[in-house]
C-alpha cells in the first residue's frame, strides 16, 4: 500500500532532485493562465475602473478626488465586513437574509449599554467601556447567528424560512430593546470606530502600515514559490511573479498616497493648533477594520480546513458528508461567524451615526447580499471568494456615490443598482458557461 | 445461507443486517462475509438492495438491525467517520467527489494534511498525490483544476486513489467500471488485482455480472433485498449466476428450461 507518512511537510527524496520547472508559455493565453491570472478578479477591477473614470467624467472631476475616496473607503466597509461572512453562507447553499435586523438589536444593545448601564457602574467616558461593548456585540452577534445555524443545521429549516422569521423577530426586538428610541451620543472612544475626523491613523502610520503590506504581499509570493520548488512543481515565470508583485506593492501604496491627499479640514487644523498645516487623515479606523476582516476572512476560506469544508459542502454535500465531514456543524459555525460580523459592523455603524435607532441597518441584508453576489458568489454553491465581495461592495457603494455626485435622485439610483446586479450575474454565468464548455 | 470455509476468521463479515425505508424491505436479514485478498462480487438486478447493504458497512446509512464483525471483533458503524478509522473505503457510484475543488483537495477531503499550525498543507497534499496518480494514472496531470472540468475516468481515478491512499484493508467499489471506456476499464481491473495481492478484501458491486465475474473469487447474489446465496467463482458458470439473479434459483434448483429461457 501506499505509504501514508507524508503527514508532515516532509519533502519528496525524488523531487529534490527534478529541477523546479517554469512553464514554457505559448500563447498569450498559456501566458496568462501560467502565470495564475485570475480572470474574474482583474475582470471585476476593469469595471470598477470604468465606474470610476465614467463617474468622473459625467460629474466634472469630483468623483476621482482624495475627499471622495476617503469617504467612499468608509461608506464601503460596513457592508463589505458582512459581505465577507455572506460569501461563506451562500457557498455552503445558505442565505442570511437576518443581518440587517440582526445588526439593529445588537446595534441597540450595544448603544443601551454604553449610554445607560456602563455610565453608572463604571463611569462616564470609561477607557474600557469601548472594549466591553464590542466584546458584547460580538458575542450577542455570535450567539443570534448560531442560534438561526443551529435551527437550520439539525433541524433541518430552509435558511431562508429561518433567517426570514429572523429578519421580522431582530427587528421588532431591536425596537423593543428601547421602545423605539434613538440612542444618542454614543462613548467617545467608541466612535473613533465609525471614522470621522478622529477616527483615523493618520497620514505618517497609514505609509507604515502600506510599506508593511508591502512587505507581507512579498513574503507571501516568495513563501509560496519556494514551497513549490521544494515539491519540484511547476513555476510561475519569474517575469509574472515581479509583475505581479510590483503590481501589487503599486496599487497599495498608490492608494495609500492618494487617501493621505484627503487633509483634515483647516477650522479643525487650528482647533488642534496646527492652522494652515496640510494634516493627512489616513486610513480611517473603519477601513482597517474591513481590511483586518478580509484578509482574516481569506485566509480562513482557502487556508484552514473549516474554509475547506465549506467549499466542498457547496460543492457536493453528499460527498462532503460521506468524506466523514461534520457539515452540520461547519454550517452553524458558517453562521456564528455571520453573527459575529454582523455585532463588528453593527458597531462601526452605530460609531459612525453617533447614535442607534431600531431602524438601524434597514435594507443591509440585501446590499451585502448583492455585493457577494456582485462580487462572483453562485446560488449553485461552492463557488466565490472574500476578495471578490468586498469589490463587490466597493462596485455597489461607487455606482451610489458617484450617481449622489451627479444629483440623481434615490428611485433611480436603486434602478441603476439593481439592473448592475442583474447583468453582473447575467455575464458571470454566460462566461462561466463558456469556460466550463470549452 | 453462506459457504462453508475453512479460511479461519473473516475479514469482515455482516450478519442478519435489515434496513428499512418507510415499509419496505430494502436489505432483509443478509448475512455475507469477505476474507483478506479475496473479491467478493456482490450482484443483483436494479433494486435489489446491494447497495443499501453496503452502505450499512461504510457509514453512509446505519442498519436497522444486525451486526458487522471486523477480522471476528463486533464494530459499531454510525458514520462514514467511523468505517474509515477501521480502515473501510469506498468508491462510491457517483465517486461523491467535491466538483469545485481539485484533485489533491478531493484526495485528502476530510483528511487533510496540515502545518505544524493546523493550515492546509496543499504543498504536501499535491505532492502525495501525484504520487499516487504516478502509480494508478500516469496519464493524470490536472492537479490544480476543479475536478468538474475532468473526463470521467480522470474523476474515477480521483475517487480510487482517495480510497486507497489510507491503508485501506476492506475496499468497497460500487459499479466501479459502469462509466469507463475499454482502456480506463482495464486500469480498474488491474488496481483491483493489484489490491487483492496486496491482501485487501473488495466488495464489488454490479448489476452486471459480466463486469464483476472475471474478478470475482465468490459471488453473492441479492434479489429483492434478500440474499439468493453465496457461490464459488470457480463452481459456476455465468449464465447459473444469471439464473440466482433474475429467478433467485440456485445452480442446484435450476432447470435446463430456465436456463434456456434466460436468453
Amino acid at each position: 500500500m501506499t505509504d501514508t507518512d507524508v503527514s508532515a511537510a516532509e519533502p519528496a527524496q525524488d523531487a529534490a532532485a527534478t529541477e523546479p520547472v517554469e512553464h514554457k508559455p505559448r500563447s498569450f493565453r498559456a501566458a496568462l493562465r501560467s502565470a495564475e491570472f485570475d480572470a474574474r478578479l482583474a475582470g471585476m477591477l476593469i469595471a470598477l475602473a470604468i465606474i470610476w473614470v465614467g463617474f468622473n467624467f459625467m460629474s466634472g472631476g469630483t468623483f476621482l478626488t482624495s475627499r471622495n475616496l476617503w469617504n467612499l473607503s468608509v461608506q464601503t466597509s460596513v457592508v463589505a465586513i458582512m459581505a465577507t461572512g455572506m460569501v461563506l453562507i451562500i457557498v455552503t447553499r445558505n442565505i442570511d437574509l437576518s443581518v440587517g435586523a440582526s445588526m439593529a438589536v445588537v446595534g441597540m444593545a450595544m448603544a443601551v449599554v454604553q449610554h445607560d448601564w456602563l455610565p453608572e457602574w463604571i463611569g462616564f467616558d470609561h477607557p474600557l467601556t469601548w472594549v466591553i461593548c464590542v466584546v458584547l456585540g460580538l458575542a450577542l452577534g455570535a450567539a443570534i447567528g448560531a442560534f438561526q445555524g443551529a435551527i437550520v443545521a439539525y433541524v433541518g429549516v430552509p435558511s431562508f424560512i429561518v433567517t426570514l422569521g429572523g429578519f421580522l423577530v431582530w427587528r421588532g426586538l431591536a425596537w423593543w430593546v428601547a421602545s423605539g428610541q434613538t440612542i444618542a451620543p454614543m462613548d467617545s472612544n467608541f466612535r473613533l470606530l465609525g471614522g470621522g475626523a478622529e477616527g483615523t491613523i493618520g497620514g505618517t502610520w497609514s505609509w507604515i502600515l502600506g510599506v508593511l503590506a508591502c512587505v507581507g504581499i512579498v513574503v507571501l509570493q516568495f513563501t509560496k514559490r519556494r514551497q513549490r520548488a521544494r515539491y519540484g512543481f511547476g513555476l510561475r515565470p519569474m517575469w509574472a511573479e515581479i509583475a505581479l508583485g510590483v503590481v501589487s506593492c503599486g496599487a497599495v501604496l498608490g492608494a495609500i498616497a492618494f487617501l493621505n491627499r484627503y487633509y483634515l479640514p483647516p477650522a479643525l487644523a487650528e482647533q488642534r493648533g496646527q492652522a494652515g498645516q496640510n494634516i493627512s487623515l489616513g486610513l480611517a479606523y473603519p477601513v482597517l477594520i474591513a481590511i483586518a476582516v478580509a484578509v482574516l476572512m481569506t485566509f480562513l476560506a482557502t487556508r484552514r480546513r473549516f474554509g475547506r469544508y465549506v467549499y466542498s459542502i457547496g460543492g457536493n454535500p453528499e460527498a462532503a458528508e460521506l468524506a466523514g465531514i461534520k457539515t452540520k456543524r461547519t454550517i452553524v459555525r458558517t453562521f456564528t461567524l455571520m453573527g459575529l460580523l454582523v455585532g463588528l459592523a453593527a458597531a462601526v455603524q452605530i460609531a459612525r451615526l453617533n447614535a442607534a435607532v431600531s431602524s438601524l441597518g434597514t435594507g443591509m441584508e440585501l446590499n451585502v447580499i448583492a455585493a457577494a453576489v456582485i462580487g462572483g458568489t453562485s446560488f449553485t454553491g461552492g463557488i466565490g471568494t472574500i476578495a471578490g465581495a468586498v469589490l463587490g461592495a466597493l462596485v455597489m457603494q461607487s455606482l451610489v456615490s458617484g450617481m449622489v455626485l451627479m444629483g440623481i435622485e434615490a428611485p433611480i439610483q436603486d434602478i441603476v443598482v439593481g439592473i448592475v446586479l442583474v447583468l453582473a450575474v447575467t455575464l458571470d454565468t454566460i462566461l462561466r458557461r463558456r469556460t466550463d464548455s470549452s | 445461507m453462506t459457504m462453508q470455509t475453512d479460511r479461519g476468521t473473516p475479514l469482515v463479515e455482516l450478519r442478519d443486517i435489515r434496513v428499512a425505508f418507510g415499509g419496505v424491505h430494502a436489505v432483509d436479514g443478509v448475512t455475507v462475509d469477505l476474507f483478506r485478498g479475496e473479491v467478493v462480487g456482490l450482484v443483483g438486478g436494479n433494486g435489489a438492495g446491494k447497495t443499501t447493504l453496503i452502505r450499512t458497512l461504510s457509514g453512509a446509512h446505519p442498519a436497522d438491525s444486525g451486526e458487522i464483525l471486523i477480522e471476528g471483533e463486533p464494530v459499531t458503524i454510525t458514520s462514514p467517520r467511523d468505517a474509515k478509522a477501521l480502515g473501510v473505503e469506498t468508491i462510491y457510484q457517483t465517486l461523491a467527489l467535491a466538483d469545485n475543488i481539485d484533485a489533491p483537495g478531493n484526495v485528502f477531503l476530510g483528511r487533510e494534511l496540515t502545518t505544524r499550525f493546523g493550515n492546509l498543507n496543499d504543498g504536501a497534499m499535491e505532492d502525495a498525490t501525484r504520487k499516487l496518480m504516478g502509480r494508478l494514472n500516469p496519464k493524470f496531470q490536472n492537479f490544480v483544476v476543479p475536478v468538474n472540468s475532468l473526463s470521467g475516468g480522470q474523476r474515477q481515478s480521483v475517487a480510487i486513489a482517495r480510497a486507497v491512499h489510507f491503508n485501506a484493508r476492506i475496499l468497497i467499489m460500487d459499479e466501479p467500471t459502469a462509466a469507463l471506456g475499454p482502456a480506463e476499464t482495464k486500469q480498474v481491473t488491474d488496481l483491483i488485482k493489484q489490491l487483492r495481492e496486496e491482501g485487501l478484501g473488495i466488495f464489488l458491486i454490479s448489476h452486471d455480472i459480466h463486469d464483476v465475474f472475471d474478478l470475482s473469487d465468490r459471488i453473492s447474489v441479492m434479489l429483492q433485498g434478500k440474499l439468493v446465496g453465496t457461490v464459488n467463482k470457480a463452481d459456476v458458470t455465468t449464465d447459473e449466476v444469471l439464473a440466482m439473479i433474475i429467478l433467485g434459483k440456485l445452480p442446484g434448483e435450476v432447470t435446463q428450461k430456465d436456463l434456456a429461457e434466460l436468453h
